[in-house]
């Protein structure tokens, strides 16, 4: 997998390192800031109230 | 010994080299490593082959042994020292042949679980860090907001304030010196994770500040501001200090002060307790009497997760009122209560 998206990003190795970089950093803000904030009100971590 | 032999030696072997190498000046070469030969400059072999040099190749040690088989793992030393290099020929230039396909799987399933594993450690790191660091924002803004509220209708009548707010609006500011010199959150109406991502929240049908009955508050453990992180830290007889828009009210933890003796008070209340979530007896008027008993005296309870980081079970600590409300006219930065901790 990630082979695969090293050898299908152009230019030379310097512009594949960026690449991946702003690649990573995209899908951690992804997941920081739209998936998590999703999933994590329905995960049972964090009740804190007391009901039936 | 003759001094200058040395240096004949020398143009003896530079003469045998020329010759080796059809008169081309040897490029680089490396020094002799000590117990095997002297490794030549690596020449193409193509080269080699259309100079039409004699078979003659580098045998400086003049011990037969020629460097295209020496006895050396070629995986283990440098490529220079690869007697396989005829090989590398043959590989056609970038191209790797193409692995079998259950490598491939195993490799990318490999590479799935590493992935997975790394995205956990990026939630918790959210859980932890990122929505404290969300919720300071949320919060600076609910402390503008409720500043706001009470700045434009400023309220002296305690009286007027038993009106609860609508599910989502700001009910009011909580104190907790021994939390923390400047520890202060805003309370929310609700307990919806809507509001408890936002800070603590009030349970809506249990008593407002400084009424009798049960003023209940929920809130996180751990991330979201985390505003019950050290619920535990609680002492006996520590102030919860509640910020209304015309008063504030001091509450203190029960138990004996100056112990870790949380006790139980005249209605059966301890100033703290572990119970399991479906004991909702603990926001009850009377701390653990029933939902419809008259109240008792004017509490203060706070519920989070206990233990931290779990679910399991819940942390309760349980406050009374000492004295009556304090007029904010009369103590604008707050009762002495504050300063405590």
């Amino acid at each position: 997998m990630y082979g695969w998206i090293w050898r299908h990003l152009p230019g030379p190795t310097a512009s594949k390192a960026v690449l991946a970089l702003v690649l990573v950093l995209a899908v951690v803000a992804l997941l920081l800031f739209v998936v998590f904030p999703y999933v994590e009100p329905r995960l049972p971590f964090n009740d804190v109230t007391v009901d039936q | 010994m003759d001094p200058s032999r040395g240096r004949r030696d020398e143009q003896d072997r530079t003469q045998r080299m020329d010759l080796v190498s059809g008169g081309r000046s040897v490029r680089g070469g490396l020094p002799p490593v000590p117990g095997r030969p002297a490794v030549p400059p690596r020449t193409p072999h193509r080269e080699a082959e259309t100079d039409q040099q004699p078979d003659l190749r580098w045998d400086e040690t003049a011990t037969g042994v020629r460097y295209q088989d020496d006895r050396y793992d070629d995986d283990r030393y440098d490529d220079r020292y690869d007697d396989d290099w005829h090989e590398d020929d043959d590989a056609p230039a970038g191209r790797r042949p193409r692995d079998p396909l259950w490598q491939v799987a195993v490799r990318g399933f490999g590479q799935l679980l590493v992935t997975a594993g790394l995205v956990v450690m990026l939630f918790v790191f959210y859980e932890v860090y990122v929505t404290d660091f969300l919720n300071d924002r949320t919060q600076g803004q609910l402390s503008d907001q409720i500043h706001e509220q009470w700045d434009a209708a400023p309220a002296t009548d305690p009286a007027a304030e038993q009106v609860a707010p609508p599910v989502g609006a700001p009910v009011a500011v909580v104190h907790i010196p021994r939390l923390g010199e400047d520890y202060e959150k805003v309370v929310l109406e609700g307990t919806t994770e809507d509001e408890l991502s936002q800070g603590p929240g009030r349970y809506v049908d249990s008593a407002l500040p400084g009424q009798q009955g049960n003023f209940a508050l929920a809130g996180h453990r751990v991330g979201k501001g985390s505003p019950f992180l050290d619920a535990d830290k609680l002492l006996p007889g520590d102030p919860i200090v509640v910020e209304t828009a015309s008063s504030w009210y001091v509450y203190r933890v029960l138990g004996t002060p100056g112990t870790t003796d949380y006790g139980v008070d005249a209605n059966g209340v301890p100033g703290q307790q572990i119970v399991t979530p479906d004991q909702v007896a603990v926001i009850n008027p009377v701390p653990g009497g029933t939902a419809d008993a008259a109240p008792a005296g004017a509490y203060l309870t706070l519920t989070t997760c206990h233990p931290k980081y779990s679910a399991r079970q819940r942390l309760i600590v349980h406050a009374v009122l000492d004295g009556g409300p304090i007029s904010k006219t009369e103590a604008p930065d707050g009762p002495p209560a504050l300063q405590e901790g």
